[in-house]
Parts: C-alpha cells; sequence; structure tokens
C-alpha cells in the first residue's frame, strides 16, 4: 500500500508549523504523508517534550533517541530556529511568505509572545491560513490554562463512562486521549479552508479547542443531560441492550476476549460453541431481560469455558459461529497484528539514530493517492540548511553569519 | 465552505460523524435510509425517555445537518433512483458489510460509470480484505481489537470498557479527513478514488508509546487504573476532591515545574504550608527516578488540598492561575462552563414536532470567515423526498406511487 503509486494530494503545498507534544505531530503527519512540505520549527533551546520522553533507543537519553518522538514524526523537514533570538521573527516572515498554511498547538500567548499572530502573518502573506489548536481555544476564562490530553479528557467528561459500579472514574487507556480527536477536525476543517482559498483566493483564522472536539465524542451523552437531565453511571462492562457483553478470561497471562452477545440467535450459537446447548432452553437466560438478571452467573459460566482457551481460539470460535468476539489486544499483538500490517500502519525505515524503526502510518488508505512513507522522523534541526538555503532563498553567507549568531540553535 | 458539494450517506452507526463532520463543513450529505427509517433510529436513550424513530439521542448527535431521504437499495427500481442520485454526488459513504455494493451492483466500478470522479468512502470493521474481513463487532470489540481496551482498568482484573460507543468515531472522523483528502485530489486532478477506512485500524492509530514502548524495550503497556503507568513508584492521576475527582500529573523538569510551582503558591495562599513542597525544585525533580517516599511526601498535602475543595473551586483556581489540573466534569458542569459559554458552545435547535428547542453541542469550530452552525436537527426518514425526488423530475403521483411500492 505505501509508496507505489507517486501522486501526492498535497504536491507544492507549503506548511510552517510550530508544534508541542502529539497534537502537532498528528495533524501535521495529515499533511506531510500526502506529500505537503511540512516544516517544523524547534529549537534544542526548549526542546518538544515528546523529544525528552521515554522509551529511549536502548535506554539512552538524546533528543533524537526517544521512540515516542520518532514514531509520530515521519516525512516532516525540522527547522531549528531559536525563538529568543532578534532574526527570529525575520525568519519566521521568510517562512510565512513561502506558506500556505501555518499552523501551531502552543498555549495561547506562546505566539502572541513571539508576536506571530494572524494579522502579522496576513499582512506578509494575505491569503495565508493560520490553525490554531489549543486545549481550550485561544479566547475565554480557560484560554491560557496549559492542558494536554490526560486532563482534557476528564474535563470533558470522558472517565465517567468508565469504571465499575461504585467504583473510581478511570482515564482512558490511551491517557492523551484527546490528543488523537482534535486533529481530525483540525484537518478536516484546513482542508475546506484550502479548498475556499484555491477558489476565492481568501485565507483565514481557524481556531480549533481541542476540549470541544472531545465533546463530540460524547454528544449523546450531552444531549441525554439536556433533555433528560441524567447523568452518566459507571456500568462496568454491563450494557442496556446487550447481554453477555464483557472481558472474558483466556489461557495465559492478562489474556482476554470481549463477547458481546445482541440476540437470541446469539445467545444460542454462544451456548453450542461452548459446548451447553442446553443453557439456549434454560429460560431464565431467555430473552435480554433475563440475561441481564443473571448476568454474574453467565459471566461465571462463560469465563469457566474461556478459561481453558487461547483468546484467539475463543475469537475464532464464536466468530465463525456468528457471535461478536475479539481478543483484547496489547501492544504486542498491535504490533504483530497481520491485518494492520497489510494495511500498512506501521512504516519500517531507518533512523540515523533509531535504526530500523517503525514509524506511525495512516488509519485509513486512500486507492489513488495513498500516504507515502519517504522520510523516517527527521533529526532536530535536520533540514536547517537546506530550508534555509533551498526554500527561503538565504544565501550560504546569510546562512553562516545567522547560524554563527545562534539563530538556529 | 465545501458548499457546492453534495454526499450520499448510506453509513449506519458505524459510520454517522464522517458525514456530520462534511455537513457541518457546509456540504449537502443526504442521509439514506431504508423506507420506514434507519435502525440507528432504535438506539437509545431517547428523548424524555420515550422510545420513538425520531426521539433517538444517538441519532440527533450524528444526523444533525443533514437531509433525509428513503430508498430501499434492494429493489430494481430503488437501485434505478440510486444511480440518478449517484450521477449527481461528489461523495458516496457507506459501511456495509464488505461486497455488498457490489453484490447490487453498486460497487466503485459500478459507481464510476455514472460519476468519473465520484468518491466512495468504505467504513467496515476491519477493511474489505483480510482474516478478519467478514468479522462481526459491537464496539467493545473493535475496542479489543484495536489495543485500547487492554489499557483500560486496573491491573488486578479485567479491562473496562468505556460504555458510550467511541471506535465508530475514530473511523468517522478519519473518514472524513480521507474523503477530504480524496476531494482535495480531485479538485486539483479531476481523479475521483476510493476511501478505505477500517474501525480496527483507525482506533488503533493512536497508542501513545505504546508501540514504540514495545518495539525498543520489549515491554507491553498495561492497565494502571488511577495511577500512571510505567513508573518505578506509584503515582496518582485521580485525585478525590469533595465532590468528585480531580485528574493531576505530578510532573517534574520543564515540562510540569510551572504547574507544581504555581499550586504550591495557591495552596500557601489559602494557609497550606508544607516544607518538603515549598523546598522542592521542581525544574529538577525527574518523576521517572524518584523513590515512592519522595512521591508520597509531595502527594499527602496534595491531597488535603483537593479533598478539600469542591469541583468548581479547583476548576476556577486552576483556569485563573494557569495550573494543569483539571476536575471531572459532570454533564451538568459542562452545561454551566464559563470556557463553552464564553465560544459559544452551546446552541438552541428546533425540532419540528417538539414544543421546545434543544440545546446542543454547536461546533468544534471557530473561523474567521463562516459561522459554523447547526441549521437543521437530524432529519425525520424521507423527510426531505419531495425535495430531492422531485429535483430528479419525480412527480408527486410518480413518489407516491414509488412509495406504495415500497421503493422510496
Amino acid at each position: 500500500m505505501v509508496g507505489g503509486v507517486n501522486k501526492k494530494v498535497f504536491e507544492g503545498l507549503v506548511v510552517t508549523s510550530f508544534s508541542w507534544a502529539i497534537v502537532g505531530p498528528l495533524s501535521m503527519k495529515y499533511l506531510a504523508d500526502y506529500g505537503a512540505t511540512v516544516i517544523r520549527v524547534e529549537t534544542a533551546k526548549r526542546p518538544c517534550t515528546l523529544r525528552i520522553s521515554t522509551p529511549y533507543k536502548d535506554n539512552k537519553a538524546g533528543l533524537d533517541r526517544s521512540g515516542y518522538f520518532n514514531h509520530f514524526s515521519s516525512n516532516i523537514l525540522s527547522l531549528a530556529l531559536n525563538m529568543e533570538s532578534t532574526q527570529a521573527l525575520e525568519m519566521v516572515s521568510k517562512l510565512t511568505a513561502k506558506s500556505d498554511v501555518v499552523m501551531e498547538n502552543f498555549t495561547p500567548g506562546v505566539m502572541e509572545k513571539w508576536g506571530i499572530t494572524y494579522e502579522f502573518l496576513k499582512n506578509i502573506k494575505p491569503d495565508i491560513i493560520f490553525l490554531r489548536q489549543s486545549g481550550f481555544g485561544s479566547q475565554g476564562p480557560n484560554s491560557r490554562q496549559p492542558a494536554f490530553g490526560m486532563i482534557l479528557a476528564a474535563m470533558a467528561g470522558i472517565p465517567n463512562f468508565i469504571g465499575w459500579p461504585g467504583g473510581e472514574p478511570l482515564p482512558i487507556g490511551v491517557s492523551a486521549y484527546t490528543d488523537c480527536i482534535s486533529p481530525r477536525f483540525a484537518i478536516s476543517a484546513l482542508i475546506a479552508a484550502l479548498d475556499r482559498r484555491n477558489k476565492t483566493g481568501q485565507g483565514q483564522l481557524l481556531d480549533i479547542s481541542q476540549l470541544e472536539t472531545a465533546l463530540s465524542f460524547i454528544a449523546p451523552a450531552l444531549l441525554d443531560y439536556e433533555v433528560n437531565g441524567r447523568e452518566p453511571v459507571r456500568q462496568g462492562n454491563s450494557h442496556p441492550a446487550m447481554c453477555p457483553h464483557d472481558v472474558y478470561p483466556c489461557l495465559g497471562d492478562d489474556r482476554w476476549c470481549a463477547i458481546a452477545v445482541a440476540d437470541e440467535k446469539q445467545w444460542y450459537a454462544l451456548c453450542s460453541a461452548m459446548g451447553k446447548p442446553d443453557l439456549a432452553g434454560d429460560e431464565r437466560f431467555s430473552e435480554l431481560s433475563g440475561r441481564r438478571r443473571h448476568e454474574t452467573e453467565i459471566n461465571h459460566m462463560i469465563s469457566a469455558w474461556t478459561s481453558q482457551h487461547s483468546a484467539e481460539e475463543v475469537t475464532s470460535v464464536l466468530q465463525a459461529a456468528g457471535v461478536p468476539a475479539g481478543t483484547v489486544k496489547n501492544a504486542a499483538d498491535i504490533y504483530q497484528d497481520p491485518q494492520l500490517a497489510e494495511r500498512g500502519l506501521f512504516w519500517k525505515m531507518e533512523h540515523a539514530e533509531m535504526g530500523q524503526f517503525s514509524h506511525l502510518g495512516q488509519g485509513f488508505i486512500l486507492s489513488g493517492t495513498p500516504a507515502q512513507a519517504r522520510t523516517p522522523s527527521p533529526l532536530l534541526g535536520e533540514h536547517t540548511e537546506y530550508v534555509c538555503t533551498q526554500l527561503l532563498g538565504m544565501s550560504d553567507s546569510d546562512f553562516a553569519a545567522a547560524a554563527a549568531a545562534g539563530v538556529f540553535e | 465552505m465545501l458548499n457546492n458539494c453534495r454526499a450520499l450517506d448510506l453509513t449506519d452507526e458505524k459510520g454517522f460523524l464522517c458525514g456530520k463532520i462534511l455537513a457541518d463543513l457546509g456540504v449537502e450529505v443526504i442521509k439514506v435510509e431504508r423506507p420506514g427509517g434507519d435502525e440507528a433510529r432504535t438506539i437509545g436513550p431517547f428523548y424524555r425517555d420515550i422510545p420513538a424513530p425520531d426521539h433517538s439521542l444517538y441519532w440527533w448527535a450524528y444526523n444533525s445537518n443533514k437531509k433525509g431521504l428513503t430508498l430501499n437499495l434492494e429493489s430494481g427500481e430503488g437501485r434505478d433512483l440510486f444511480r440518478r442520485l449517484a450521477a449527481g454526488a461528489d461523495f458516496i459513504i457507506e459501511s456495509f458489510k464488505p461486497g455488498y455494493l457490489d453484490s447490487l451492483e453498486l460497487g466503485y466500478t459500478d459507481l464510476v460509470r455514472l460519476k468519473r470522479d465520484i468518491i466512495l468512502t468504505s467504513i467496515t470493521p476491519f477493511g474489505p480484505e483480510g482474516r478478519y474481513r467478514d468479522y462481526q463487532v459491537t464496539d467493545i470489540v473493535s475496542m479489543a481489537m484495536s489495543g485500547i481496551l487492554y489499557q483500560t482498568g486496573d491491573l488486578d482484573t479485567r479491562p473496562v470498557h468505556m460504555s458510550l460507543p467511541q471506535a465508530c468515531l475514530h473511523a468517522g472522523a478519519d473518514a472524513a479527513v480521507g474523503t477530504l483528502l480524496a476531494y482535495y485530489h480531485r479538485e486539483q486532478s479531476g481523479e475521483g478514488q476510493q476511501v478505505d477506512v477500517s474501525l480496527q485500524q483507525s482506533t488503533a492509530w493512536f497508542l501513545a508509546n505504546a508501540i514504540p514502548m514495545y518495539e525498543l524495550n520489549q515491554i507491553v503497556s498495561r492497565r494502571s487504573g488511577s495511577f500512571r503507568w510505567s513508573m518505578k513508584s506509584s503515582q496518582r492521576q485521580v485525585w478525590k476532591c469533595r465532590d468528585g475527582f480531580v485528574f493531576f500529573n505530578i510532573i517534574g523538569g520543564r515540562t510540569g515545574a510551572k504547574t507544581l510551582f504555581e499550586l504550591v503558591q495557591w495552596m500557601e495562599s489559602e494557609g497550606y504550608q508544607d516544607e518538603y513542597l515549598h523546598n522542592t525544585d521542581w525544574e529538577r525533580l525527574d518523576m521517572f527516578a524518584v523513590n515512592q517516599d519522595v512521591v508520597d511526601r509531595i502527594s499527602r498535602p496534595i491531597e488535603t488540598f483537593f479533598g478539600n475543595h469542591t469541583r468548581a473551586e479547583i476548576a476556577e483556581g486552576a483556569a485563573r492561575r494557569r495550573i494543569s489540573v483539571c476536575p471531572l466534569s459532570s454533564m451538568q458542569d459542562l452545561h454551566n462552563d464559563r470556557q463553552l459559554a464564553v465560544r459559544d458552545f452551546w446552541t438552541k435547535v428546533r425540532h419540528p414536532g417538539l414544543e421546545e428547542d434543544i440545546t446542543y453541542p454547536r461546533s468544534y469550530i471557530k473561523s474567521s470567515v463562516v459561522d459554523y452552525k447547526i441549521d437543521r436537527p437530524a432529519p425525520q426518514a424521507g423527510q426531505h423526498n419531495q425535495e430531492i425526488y422531485g429535483s430528479l423530475g419525480l412527480s408527486a403521483e410518480e413518489q407516491k406511487a414509488l412509495s406504495l411500492k415500497g421503493v422510496i
């Protein structure tokens, strides 16, 4: 799926990105993987938090050795630019003049401190599209509160829906959950804005709030409160319209299979698959209401069966019988999952510090213009000279002088 | 934006969000239902807890701004009508079983003959090919197969599932991006294409650092409940407050020093003096290296402080002092939230047939040139039949006849 076709959606599109943590890189991916030239401005003076996050290659810390950073940053260019230097804003002006899009996801106030506002950018490039994507949005009482995915998920109420009855609310397993939600909404809006610019010649400011995008993932519950006054109640793995509906222990250490039964047909099929067809005739378990009443007992019986088999066996036996079931896959399973591998979720590329290393690909496949793994994640400042001299047209002597003045630290 | 485009949305609940995002951005999205209405209209909860076809809040949430059309694809006449609609569409979004549209002779190769540059977006549990192709899923199965479920819950017991469906939203939002990528390409090149979205893959797309953690160190990220994963010591991320819970990580070093400094200032301003907290150099604190004693000495006074404050007090203080701490919001908290109010997040939507206007989450986009809003609530089954079939040239009598035959 990767490579093959050479057409690129964003051929010729230039994006300058001031990014932090995960929302920035995931947003850049959608553009860079489809052919845009994405220039990430960063500095060793204050490296992105991902560059100083575990795991490191061979457990040795280093700005270019973080597995976290390098997993998410293929296909982009890294321009080292010390924003505290006196020439920084002039460099940003030069970048802006060549860019179609400027994007950022800092806490509001950071870009302003550097003098980079929509007005500033528009003066340089009238049709620029400026995409801002902070935790709470650029205005309001919370706008300058630093936020990251774990606390934004709480702010969005998500842990209300996770946990056992009477127990504590729990974070979702990928704790920075909102980080993968916001980029999808932001990039959808950005593509629409680019299309509009191509047709009208007008740019715009897009101001996305990560919190607001995350709320669309609980929208039915927001309406349930508005019209019925209902607050969520933690219900473990039980489901109002399906029973059994839970996660069952299988052979091995911490191995589980999820099973969900939506109707009588699936219930009979499950009973037969477990070698207990007589259970299907047991009146106590007929209909959803009967099974819900005896859920604990049913779960015990299913567990007794599943615990004698591997999760993969349970999955394939039940799926063959027409019962929704799936192995509770851990990171090793995902890494080795044949279906995901075939669809190109990970791109193995040689990285100067990481060696052969899996970079994240895309979640979907375009038949005509597939995402392309072109270059591994950049070393910090790897493309500084290229961007300055080739893209911005700086002379070699100007570049050397700026470098000597510490502009590119 | 995009208001010259039309999408035919054939999805079930696996794909609603895709069309919803396109509709919010200005595309004319026509939700095509079978005569009598979509199965997803039976998904609860319901308006005033009264189950009725136009009362499903799930339906409301993810189909607003769309128009509604009924059409029976299983009938020959229905397929003919669909072909006429497809000839005038930019996007077709579907989430049928792999191969279903082909079996109706409405697959991509058929559609291309009707509209050379059509974009067909297919949302399936695992993709159109491969060993899991025909697997049946519900949300708990998709979340299991995509790696998030395993990491959710406490390690001493089984993984716990988020009770609101999520995998379909990851896929739906990804499908919107994919569809628009294809559209952007079409506008440059005149070429259409297929967009193939898998619930498993879109959901597995973001597992934070779990994949590099496994690849580099062969460490499988596990569940850690209310505590942070992969720390040498036990570090809380869920804390009790007077009327609920607070989410907060103690992060040292440059990333978290400012928050800790400001939090301690706040505590001291209210008389919560603690010598250890006062004297700690937060820039030098490495939470990956600290022992349990240090964690406990930092945590105890913070725990007391949170325990004596309400969610509202913590939310207000954290916002004012710019501290990375958030209480767990109730739905009422969100309804009353000042930040969301300033951003015009809520809007009233008039529903035909209901006496009251309904408060909706408005939009996630603030644009300097376009006002994003909800123009219409989710459609009733066939609400726009007359308008759309009329535009194909079908008279009222012809429509009535087709309706009686169960075609529309």
